[in-house]
């Protein structure tokens, strides 16, 4: 009440970020670059923090060149452990930015952790896990938990990488005890196949296998088991948006809070949001009062005015000014 | 005053223009812009912890004067440099959650949702639009010889002073809408949304500036109420002032709906430009208006952040320049002066000056005279 309107936090944080009582955040405490193109944080969360579970991912937010971006990193480190570990492959906009700019003392804003792809809560005899790239972050946290559990089944790890030196903390992976089996794409290996599936793990089709890479990496091992008839015994992990942003006045529009859907016609969203038969509330319907902005939770728009396109998930758009191009999902 | 009459074609060169100088400033928006707003909000939340220390102090009198000037200029950066223009979604393209248009609340009692409906959206899309903009007197004032004079105006002078004194409730109490149930045009019974709104933002500031902070200093009661109320008092009459050398200094153009019917992007243009006056003044002077100074840059692009306004007003000069069309501006002392003068002057009937009383309309280019008043 005193702190009203901006509330505690909104002090708190001037002081130093990581006061702050309600929002969760993380600052880094070491960083490591463990192959030529990744780096791995240590972090240490605030209070709010609640732990994480083995592949669970993190929606993790940084400012760039004063815009806040946020993106999906899943821990590495076991879910044991006092605080935990990023590894982030350098790709793109943030994840050039950490590798390049993250130090001892940044403080990231972080989301509580999400996601599914983690291990039954009792912990399966036989475990397959199959990774690429950057990938192997989730699977590298179960292994590490279930090392930490004292796990006594059997473990293969399987993961692809250009080479040796392409995998990150390798180190820590040996320390685990556990068979590891490093397929490396640029020396003999090449990339998968069945043979590598038998090899690794003989027993794979009585095992749970845990899988998450590159879409490549994706479609073979998925196919494989879908040919067997095991897909059940498959789960696994997406890094990358699904579906690739089409062009033009194609695909579907989902207003996810109605649960109304209809064909992109091309037009604006608040246009197209009322011949849906939707009522969002708007004024000026010429992108100056804001009204009508709402939270886009997928897919690509381009602003009526600039032309630019966001195709970053989660973000605010004025439905007035935005036409989607192709599927686009509006929490309205 | 209102300038050439600008062709269709005119106004769409000059809606080009400017819409490319809007690109140009959203491109090359980033982290200075950031910096400059965290900068403004430290400032801003230092004077409001050390004003509000201060008045803990305020059996001295100097500690006591100084946290009222602290906690003073604390609630006008928040209101005007920082409330305003974030919520005008100037600084949305951060996404940043704590400076966003749809969460920010500011020190004052007025509920952030109303006022953005009454300012962003009826204010900013209809400005200076006669029986649209209800910014045009705030439906209590005759600030426009258009406005029907009735002996009511008689009080003008009267109404205006204690808006100055009672600003912040005024502004909250704008979104009721009174002249509209008076009219009857709006029931009550529609008000129950606002009214909820701002019974509890009032509510909340009433109490943490009149009981709470004074509870806590104890004996000094008395002293911390004197304090945040002078503070009140000091942001009301400061946020008054600026906001009416805006829209209302003598030369600024008024619109009747008719002429603003289908308006293209050009002409919506043209009428923020006739329909907005800027206050000259210090760096120091723009940041505690929150750059409402350059009220013409800010009504031609609300959602750029304020700071931007004194760096592109020689660009916006140089455009109304060329166009042959105005570009109001004067000092404070000037623009106030002739606001106080409309005041005074349509408070009695337009005859008692003679008839006509020289209004400047709003005269679009689309071949039809200025309306005599
Ligand atoms: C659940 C989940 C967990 C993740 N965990 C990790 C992790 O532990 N470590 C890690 O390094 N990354 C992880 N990612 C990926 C991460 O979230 C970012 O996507 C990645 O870091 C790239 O972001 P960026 O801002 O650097 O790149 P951006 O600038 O966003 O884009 C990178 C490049 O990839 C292209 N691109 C983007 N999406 C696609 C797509 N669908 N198909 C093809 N090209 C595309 C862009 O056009 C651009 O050229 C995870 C993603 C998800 C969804
Ligand atoms: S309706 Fe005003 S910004 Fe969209």
């Amino acid at each position: 009440m005193l702190a009203t309107p901006h509330g505690i936090d909104r002090y708190l944080e001037l002081i130093h970020p990581m006061l702050a009582i309600r929002e969760q955040r993380g600052i880094v405490t070491g960083v490591h670059r463990t192959t030529p193109d990744t780096i791995t944080l240590r972090i240490r969360p605030s209070r709010a923090w609640r732990g994480f579970t083995a592949g669970q991912h993190v929606r993790v937010s940084v400012t760039v060149d004063g815009v806040r971006r946020t993106r999906c990193y899943s821990p590495a480190s076991s879910q044991h452990a006092r605080g935990f570990e990023l590894t982030v492959k350098a790709s793109g906009l943030v994840s050039s930015w950490l590798r390049e700019n993250a130090r001892p003392g940044l403080v990231l804003d972080l989301s509580p952790a999400e996601g599914d792809f983690t291990l039954p809560a009792t912990r399966p005899d036989k475990l397959l896990l199959i990774s690429g790239g950057s990938g192997i972050t989730p699977v590298m946290s179960m292994l590490r938990t279930l090392t930490d559990e004292g796990h006594t089944g059997e473990v293969v790890f399987l993961h692809y990488a250009t080479d040796e030196a392409h995998v990150p903390c390798l180190d820590t992976l040996r320390a685990t005890g556990h068979r590891l089996v490093l397929a490396h794409t640029a020396a003999g290996s090449g990339h998968f196949t069945e043979a590598h599936l038998r090899a690794a793990a003989p027993w794979f089709a009585e095992a749970t296998t845990y899988l998450c890479g590159p879409p490549g990496l994706m479609a073979g091992v998925t196919a494989v088991f879908d040919q067997l008839g095991i897909a059940d015994r498959l789960r696994t992990e997406d890094f990358r948006p699904s579906t690739p942003a089409d062009p033009g006045a194609v695909g579907r529009i989902t207003f996810s809070r109605s649960g109304r859907t209809c064909d992109n016609t091309g037009r604006s969203l608040l246009e197209q949001a009322e011949s849906a038969g939707l009522r969002p509330e708007h004024g000026c319907r010429m992108g100056i009062c804001l009204s009508c902005t709402r939270r886009k939770t997928a897919g690509t728009v381009r602003d009526l005015r600039s032309g630019e396109l966001n195709d970053e998930d989660d973000t605010e758009v004025q439905l007035c000014v935005s036409v989607p191009v192709g599927t686009v999902s509006i929490d309205l | 005053m209102s300038g050439k009459r600008l062709t269709p074609e005119e106004l769409d060169r000059l809606g080009a223009e400017l819409d490319a100088l809007r690109q140009r400033v959203v491109d090359d928006l980033g982290q200075a812009d950031r910096d400059y707003l965290l900068t403004v909000v430290r400032t801003q939340r230092a004077l409001e912890v050390a004003g509000r220390g201060l008045l803990f102090l305020g059996f001295f009198p100097p500690a006591w004067l100084a946290g009222v000037a602290a906690l003073s200029a604390s609630k006008i950066l928040d209101n005007m440099e920082i409330g305003h223009n974030v919520m005008h979604g100037q600084y949305d393209w951060m996404r940043d959650p704590a400076l966003n248009s749809r969460t920010f609340e500011w020190d004052t009692v007025a509920p952030a949702a109303n006022w953005k409906h009454s300012h962003n959206y009826v204010h900013h899309t209809f400005t200076n639009v006669l029986g649209k903009d209800r910014d045009i007197g705030y439906g209590i004032l005759r600030i426009d010889p258009e406005q029907r004079w009735h002996p009511y105006y008689l009080g003008n002078p009267v109404y205006a002073f204690l808006l100055m004194v009672f600003f912040q409730w005024g502004v909250m109490l704008h979104d009721l809408e009174v002249e509209r149930l008076v009219s009857g045009e709006k029931r009550w019974a529609e008000t129950a949304g606002v009214r909820r709104l701002m019974w509890r933002k009032g509510l909340r500031q009433a109490v943490k500036d009149y009981v709470l902070f004074p509870a806590l200093s104890g004996p000094l009661f008395v002293s911390t109420l004197a304090g945040n109320a002078t503070a009140n008092l000091a942001r009301n009459v400061w946020a008054f002032a600026i906001i009416f050398c805006g829209h209302f200094p003598s030369g600024v153009a008024s619109f009747t709906e008719e002429e603003t019917a289908g308006e293209s992007r050009g002409r919506w243009y043209h009428r923020q430009l006739l329909g907005s006056a800027n206050i000259t003044g210090s760096a120091l002077f723009h940041v505690l208006t929150g750059n409402l100074s350059h009220q013409i840059e800010h009504h031609l692009f609300p959602d750029l952040p304020a700071r931007r306004y004194p760096m592109i007003a020689p660009q916006v000069r140089d455009i109304c320049a060329r166009y042959g069309l105005p570009y109001n501006t004067g000092g404070l002392a000037r623009q106030l002066g002739s606001v106080v003068g409309k005041l005074v002057r349509y408070a009695l009937p337009d005859r008692w000056w003679g008839g006509t009383s020289g209004p400047t309309r709003g005269t679009v280019g689309s071949g039809r005279g200025p309306r005599a008043a």
